[in-house]
């Protein structure tokens, strides 16, 4: 559920949308699919709105009562207190590699995105065994400080809220850091320059120019990094918080009450819903708009000596935490358990399948999220703006909750056609869809739709409507303008949100581990069963694939957020 | 009208050649499992070495019955398995078991963990046992004592939600009521030295790091820890620990079991049959005790000496269908205690 970057002007969007117009057959091509994407998308919440429906007994007296102050209270804390600590290091981080220029700084750019590679649980565990008494940190302190035992002494356990606030807040600011970097390099120079001659000093520039004007995008980034730290039960399992969606667990796998779970899951939705609509609400008279000049990137301040070292150890310190230290433990653990054992036929074929079926889904979510994105430019309005929030609820969903959601009609469809098949022509097709892991797909495509889509539409808005006219008057049909300019020039966001998704299907677990085909490993359900039985240094090998694979879209999402200013006014 | 023909002659064939095909591709067998694939995985090794039968399985671990019943007659499915008990019941109430009658089956696994039916069978056990600091002179201690004031600040566990943990204050509840349980679980709560998270191992290492001084946990956790299984830095942690088998003050110890059974709709029911009178075989028990240092459940075959070292079983009187319907009760006093919020 990504909320809006800027929107064109309404006066621009009904021009375009006049313009548009003329060809109605292609328009609906796209329309067609928008909606199609919205139905798919649809499809597992009114399958658990139609299960919600169930009567669910005491559950919500019990609810309101025992599980709602606790479980709101953490979650609220924990949300606030993540995506607080997530938005100053992703604004502030952004802001540094974009307004000063100091030895490294190149390095950062690309670096500070590298925790979007590490999966929360993966982190929460490795934390949890690198600061554990027993550890070498914790070790060394007690050698220094002359203790011998641990129950002399001992760090805080970070067993709690605040460990988990961290956890949360360090590998989950580069969503924040992605968009507020893009904002700050294609829009910040003209506004951060007319402040400067309006006399706003320059350490005033942040708070009254850049931080108003980064708040889109860092909605944006917000609301993608805290529904994930939402939907987490890995991590917050580790650490002791438990919040509504360990309930929402607990209320169907302890009790066996599936309706009561679809019911709290619903709620939760509702209250995202809600959130977002708020916050889109609150930015109703804002408008950016965006010119079609040629956007230039910010002029940076040349800092060195002290200074550039300064700026360096903090852009550094995100990067230390939310990627260097569990990724030196995951390889040391690895390196170790390779010793031991060696490298195993079934983590190459879960390499293989993960990269696979995350492939796939990459595709499937880029298409038709660039479908209900591009819908929405070409026909603005309620509808097509309807389309569009629906095809991104998924995200806001629990992961196992969608997964039931998804199960459930896929299921259907995959009995009625082997039943027909049967009784026709006496050919079994056997599970056609859950069978083949197209489920799967599926499963990601709906809980990832929201990446794309938000990504496409910023890409699509920063495109200006005077292009489309532009194209229109020399001639160029509907067909022409579409492969002439609106998608090459969103090739950039295109391939952002690829790779955005393919890193996060990649991480996926929890609707991988109920919908996939008979022996199908992928290396985030490897990982979970060794981890399940505790064996976490079989589990770190996969973990440091996931890891590894991760990587290299990482940089290349980096590479291209600092080429896109130039890229992406060139026509 | 001759294209129609056609078609129907083209399935016709195609259908003769799938029958065909059919007694040409080797037997198979399908198994959907809440069990970590790593642990049964020498089990289904040997079965193939021995059968010929090919295994596919796939490890769900939440929503196994969602699954099976989404999937319908159409399911592949022909072992359904589960690590606990509940959850094998779940899977036999929502009719998604059949029936089975074998000889072998009831020879190798006593009455008390089967299905009268033949809908379930249990194939191994486990017991919810207490980790002690090594040097702790404590030889026996009772589940109800565990929330004496003595533990203060002072024990271990995993999240209450967890089903380990709710079979067992089921168990509680099952033996002294349910406001005898509630007080109970607020004293464990009041006990507890850090949050009620992470798996049963970590009560372990955090009796080594000198976090607690009890532990509640499973048997067979120090088995794989203490054989080295699981490596160097795990055998530390069972060094610094002994394992007791605490009892219910007028009973013996919570055993809690996995199990199996045949699904409704099978595709491959003999095959079904014959791994699961395999795995209840002495062969087969010897690897759960050797492999998992689970206890078996067929007579026949023996414990590890790890295990065995932890002294006699005496399993709690109250039977498991006993305890099944205090589940959800108990799952929800959980909640009711917020005992999974650490405020100590």
């Amino acid at each position: 559920m990504a909320a809006g970057q800027p929107a064109a002007s309404p006066c621009m969007s009904t021009i375009a949308g006049r313009i548009n117009g003329r060809s109605k057959s292609r328009i609906n091509i796209w329309t067609a699919l928008a909606m199609a994407t919205a139905v798919l998308a649809l499809l597992p919440v009114g399958t658990l709105a139609v299960m919600a429906a169930a009567d669910t007994g005491h559950l919500w007296s019990h609810i309101l009562v025992h599980v709602l102050p606790h479980a709101t209270r953490n979650t609220v804390t924990l949300l606030v207190g993540a995506g607080i600590l997530a938005t100053m290091i992703g604004t502030g981080a952004a802001w540094l590699v974009s307004a000063y220029d100091f030895r490294g700084r190149g390095f950062l750019e690309w670096a500070l995105l590298l925790p979007l590679a590490v999966p929360t649980y993966i982190m929460a565990y490795a934390y949890l065994d690198i600061l554990s008494p027993l550890g070498a940190i914790q070790g060394g302190i007690r050698w220094m400080l002359g203790y011998s035992s641990p129950r002399e002494f001992r760090l805080p356990d970070i067993r709690a809220m605040w460990g988990a606030i961290l956890i949360f807040g360090f590998v989950l600011y580069p969503y924040i850091y992605l968009t507020t970097r893009a904002m700050f390099l294609t829009q910040a120079a003209n506004v951060v320059e007319v402040a400067r001659t309006l006399g706003v000093k320059r350490s005033g520039i942040f708070w009254r120019v850049a931080l108003p004007l980064a708040r889109p995008a860092i909605a944006v980034g917000v609301s993608l990094a805290l529904m994930e730290a939402l939907n987490d039960v890995g991590a917050t399992q580790f650490l002791g918080v438990r919040t509504m969606t360990a309930s929402v667990y607990s209320t169907w796998i302890n009790r066996g009450d599936l309706p009561g779970a679809a019911q709290i899951a619903l709620a939760m939705l509702v209250v995202v819903v809600a959130l977002i609509v708020v916050e889109r609400w609150a930015r109703r008279n804002q408008r950016f708009s965006h010119s079609a000049q040629r956007a230039r990137p910010m002029q940076p301040v040349r800092l060195s000596g002290i200074k550039a070292l300064i700026a360096f150890s903090f852009g550094f310190l995100p990067i230390l935490v939310g990627f260097a230290g569990p990724f030196i433990y995951l390889v040391w653990s690895a390196l170790k358990r390779i010793e031991h054992n060696g490298i195993s036929a079934a983590i190459v074929r879960a390499t293989v399948n993960t990269v696979t079926v995350s492939s796939a889904a990459t595709v499937a979510v880029l298409v038709l999220g660039f479908a209900a994105a591009y819908a929405a430019r070409l026909r603005p309005g309620t509808l097509s703006n309807a389309v569009m929030r629906t095809a991104s609820l998924g995200y806001a969903v629990p992961g196992t909750v969608l997964a039931i959601g998804i199960l459930i009609p896929v299921a259907w469809f995959d009995r009625s056609l082997d039943g027909l098949l049967r009784n026709t022509i006496g050919v079994s097709t056997g599970l056609l869809l859950l069978g083949s892991g197209a489920a799967l797909v599926y499963a990601y495509a709906a809980r990832f739709m929201a990446i794309s889509v938000g990504g496409i539409e910023a890409g699509l808005s920063r495109i200006p409507a005077s292009y489309d006219q532009a194209a229109r008057t020399l001639g160029r049909d509907a067909t022409g303008t579409f492969f002439g300019i609106h998608l090459p020039l969103s090739r950039t966001a295109l391939t952002a949100a690829g790779l955005l998704v393919f890193v996060d299907c990649m991480k996926e677990l929890p609707a991988t581990l109920l919908l996939r085909p008979l022996n199908f490993e992928s290396l985030s359900t490897l990982l979970y069963g060794e981890a399940a039985r505790g064996v976490y240094e079989d589990a770190s090998l996969a973990a440091l694939i996931i890891i590894v694979i991760g990587i290299l879209p990482v940089i290349l999402l980096a590479r291209m957020g600092t080429a896109e200013p130039h890229k992406a006014a060139r026509p | 009208m001759s294209r129609q023909i056609s078609i129907k002659a083209l399935a016709a064939a195609s259908l003769i050649a799938l029958s065909a095909a059919a007694p040409a591709v080797s037997a198979e067998v399908n198994i959907y499992t809440t069990r970590e694939p790593g642990l049964i995985q020498p089990l289904l090794d040997a079965f193939t070495a021995e059968t010929g039968v090919t295994v596919n399985t796939v490890h769900v671990q939440d929503g196994l019955v969602e699954r099976v019943s989404a999937e319908g007659e159409s399911s592949p499915a022909d072992v359904l398995m589960t690590v606990d008990f509940g959850n094998l019941i779940e899977l036999v109430t929502a009719g998604l078991t059949q029936p089975v009658q074998s000889e072998a089956l009831e020879a190798a696994v006593p009455a008390a963990l089967r299905d009268p039916e033949g809908n379930w069978f249990a194939l191994s056990g486990r017991a919810r046992a207490v980790y002690l600091p090594i040097e702790s002179d404590i030889e026996a201690i009772t589940y109800e004592e565990l929330a004496d004031e003595e533990w203060r600040g002072r024990l271990c566990i995993r999240s209450g939600q967890h089903v380990y943990n709710t079979a067992l204050f089921a168990a509680y509840m099952a033996h002294h009521g349910e406001d005898a349980t509630r007080t109970y679980l607020e004293n464990l709560k009041a006990n507890q030295a850090r949050p009620a998270a992470g798996g049963d191992r970590d009560g372990a290492r955090d009796i080594a790091a000198g976090v607690c001084d009890i532990a509640i946990a499973n048997t067979y956790y120090y088995g794989h820890m203490a054989s080295g299984s699981s490596g160097e830095e795990q055998k530390g942690w069972s060094d610094a620990i002994k394992v007791i088998l605490p009892t219910f003050e007028n009973g013996g110890t919570l055993v809690n079991v996995s199990g199996a059974g045949v699904a409704a709709h099978a595709p491959n029911r003999d095959e079904a049959i014959q791994l699961l009178e395999y795995l209840a075989s002495e062969p087969a028990q010897k690897i759960y005790a050797e492999a998992n240092f689970e206890y078996p459940v067929n007579p026949a075959a023996e414990v590890h000496p790890i295990i065995a070292s932890f002294g006699e079983l005496n399993i709690d009187g109250t039977s498991l269908t006993e305890i099944l319907p205090y589940r959800a009760r108990a799952s929800e006093l959980v909640d009711e205690v917020n005992f999974d919020s650490f405020e100590n």
